[in-house]
């Protein structure tokens, strides 16, 4: 027997387990990846920026005692009506569609609790989320499914999406399965069918045309509500300072964190920029204009935490919105539920095939009984709970820096624990006064 | 009729004023000095008959409900877009994206019309008595192209459930558009739209185009298709 010592096999870094599954599944069905919400990869992020904290320079206010106000008002720039809220941290766009109604229900529901705004989806505004949403923004689509001019003047705020932080530059594709009777009257299309939501708005081309489009926009609503422009986070200066140029209100901004119903795992994964690496370049752009809090910039893609929501507002945005973060809420991906997504092949937490409509969670689906699964009423009570605990945190860090509001918060009150997140965000690297691009420091 | 000449008033006055109007209105308005002005009678939900005196921009009649437009010139990108109800006629020519998304009532084009002519049209019936340009009624939903003159490249490229009639030549159909029966269904349709739009055509020159539905689901076998 040959007793000569072997090595530890050694499995590739560059063909690990997970490249080979990828492989043998496109050259087992020919077709890529099709799946939901957002990148996976790990990112710089939030987690890669600290605050410092009140020390001999700063004094923190007292917690429980003096006041951190966390209100902010959206669309001061033309419109008659801009939004209040009560929170910096409002609902993304997600479809009624691509999610049930309960699930709609439920966003309406805690929003509402939480004194905030939801936002409709591709395929119009429907009566039940109008009625459950004290706040509602209108989203202004490429597809314009379901669009009309009855719901736009329902609507508290207009935003125009030009494209989104999970697919900057893609349109999307609402699978059949999930197609319902009432999905497919909304979008006069017929039952059954995949729907083809376009990558770009049918009737303008560029920011010139989007000015007059707002004009038109601004004309019917009679420039009472506020215009959103959402860009997904591919050059944020350039895009933030066209969509001023353009008219916007708000600016809001999705980084490739961001989720989607359904789009390719490519798309997902390869285009688009990080959440963190798009808000200095858009609000450099903003100060640039001398436009920054006059143009109300909104931040998404992998908000998670009330720590998160202050790393946001400190590097300038004036409020966040949370997509993925509010369906664990509702009871997405909820472990209880391990064993129906073992059926699925998947398990709690890495769940993504939205687009199938089998959701054991009630939340991505047209199945009526899986649907009927989520009570919308316990699931918005635990919307509302998360939306209550963000703030709280986002207000403990404001008050720990001397901030009697969450926007006061600032970039000095931030340190970055990584070169990268440093050089990123402009904030000094944690022990030195350096940032990557600025001089030697120490 | 009441005269809004645009020389002395904004643009959201005209607009405001139209839109004050209500259901049981049937005033008559005349818009004077467009001069290109965008977003002219946008937002009505009335049915009034208002006629601009001259040539508009961009999104003439927008998201019109009810009323009757009609433009003695010729039309920027955009008219009648988003059209839920009523009926516009432009006398001259339209750009781009004319009658685009709209989900009901009429347009009618007595000129030419440019490219992406009733693209994503979900409803609407659009007759153009001269040429369209380049993909039109591309990803087109629901209602009636008709055009009497010719079509350009591409015609209803990923089409859905609209219907296309065309009398003269069709420089190319668009992915998954083909040439279908005309039965005598269509004949009816046509000859009815024909009327409206005081065309002066006979629906037996006509051929119809539709959807083949092979791209309705996704099939990796089609990706050469796209």
């Amino acid at each position: 027997m040959d007793e000569t010592p072997r090595t530890h096999p050694v499995q590739p870094w560059t063909f690990d387990e997970y490249t080979n599954s990828y492989i043998r599944r496109a050259a087992a069905t020919g077709i890529y990846d099709i799946r939901g919400g957002g990148a996976k990869r790990r990112v710089p992020h939030f987690d890669d920026l600290l605050f410092l904290g009140a020390s001999m320079s700063r004094y923190p206010l007292e917690g429980y005692r003096e006041k951190c106000e966390t209100s902010v008002k959206l669309g001061t720039r033309f419109a008659k009506n801009p939004i209040e809220l009560d929170i910096p941290i409002t609902i993304a766009g997600m479809s009624f569609g691509a999610l049930s109604g309960q699930a709609k229900e439920a966003l309406g529901r805690g929003a509402n609790a939480a004194g905030t705004s939801t936002t409709t989806g591709d395929g119009g505004m429907t009566p039940e989320e109008r009625g459950h949403s004290d706040k509602l923004v209108y989203q202004y689509l490429p597809s314009r499914y379901g669009m009309n001019p009855d719901d736009l003047r329902k609507a508290d705020a207009i935003e125009i999406v030009v494209g989104q932080g999970a697919k900057p530059g893609g349109g999307g594709m609402l699978l059949g399965q999930k197609i319902s009777d009432r999905v497919a009257e909304m979008r006069t299309l017929p039952k059954g069918i995949d729907q083809r939501s376009a990558c770009r708005h049918p009737d303008w081309t560029g920011p010139d045309d989007l000015e007059i489009k707002i004009l038109e926009l601004r004309e019917i609503t009679g420039w009472k509500v506020p215009i959103y422009i959402k860009v997904g986070g591919a050059r944020p200066y350039f895009d933030t300072t066209l969509a001023v140029k353009a008219g916007a209100d708000v600016v809001v901004l999705d980084g490739m964190q961001g989720g989607t119903a359904a789009t390719q795992d490519v798309f997902i994964e390869h285009v688009g920029q990080p959440t963190l690496a798009c808000i200095r370049p858009a609000v450099q752009a903003l100060q640039d204009l001398n436009m920054h809090r006059k143009v109300q910039l909104v931040l998404s893609g992998g908000i998670r935490t009330g720590a998160d929501v202050a790393k946001a507002l400190a590097l300038g945005a004036d409020a966040v919105s949370i997509g993925t973060a509010a369906l664990i809420a509702l009871g997405d991906n909820d472990p209880a539920l391990e064993a129906e997504y073992q059926k699925l092949g998947t398990t709690a937490g890495a769940y993504d095939d939205w687009h199938e409509g089998k959701d054991p969670a009630g939340i991505t689906t047209q199945d009526p009984e899986l649907a009927a699964r989520l009570d919308p009423v316990a699931a918005g009570r635990r919307l509302a709970n998360y939306l209550k605990v963000m703030t709280l945190e986002a207000q403990t860090i404001a008050r720990a820096c001397g901030k009697n509001h969450v926007l006061n918060l600032e970039p000095e009150d931030l340190c970055a624990l990584t070169v990268e997140a440093s050089a990123m965000t402009g904030v000094p690297l944690s022990g030195t006064n350096w940032v990557p691009g600025q001089g030697n420091g120490y | 009729m009441e005269a809004l000449d645009l020389t002395e008033l904004e643009l959201r006055s005209v607009n405001e004023t139209l839109q004050a109007e209500g259901n049981g209105s049937n005033k008559a308005f005349e818009i004077t000095n467009p001069r290109g002005s965008h977003a002219i009678a946008v937002g009505i939900d009335a049915p009034i008959t208002v006629t601009v005196k001259g040539s508009t921009g961009y999104y003439c009649a927008g998201m019109n409900k009810q009323a009757t437009v009609n433009v003695t010139g010729s039309v920027g990108p955009g008219v009648a877009e988003n059209m839920m109800s009523g009926k516009v006629v432009i006398e001259g020519d339209a750009s781009q994206y004319a009658g685009a998304t709209a989900h009901g009532g009429l347009l009618v084009i007595k000129g030419n019309a440019s490219s992406r002519c009733g693209i994503s049209m979900k409803g609407i019936d659009i007759v153009v008595h001269g040429n369209i340009g380049h993909m039109s009624a591309f990803m087109a939903q629901a209602g009636t192209l008709v055009v009497l003159g010719d079509a350009g490249d591409a015609l209803g490229d990923s089409l859905y459930e609209a219907q296309i009639f065309v009398r003269g030549d069709v420089k190319s159909l668009g992915a998954d558009c083909v040439e279908k029966e005309m039965r005598p269904e269509h004949v009816e349709k046509l000859s009815k739209l024909l009327n409206e739009a005081e065309a002066d055509a006979k629906p037996e020159e006509f051929r119809r185009y539709g959807s083949a539905r092979q791209l309705y689901n996704f099939d990796i076998d089609n990706a050469g298709a796209y």
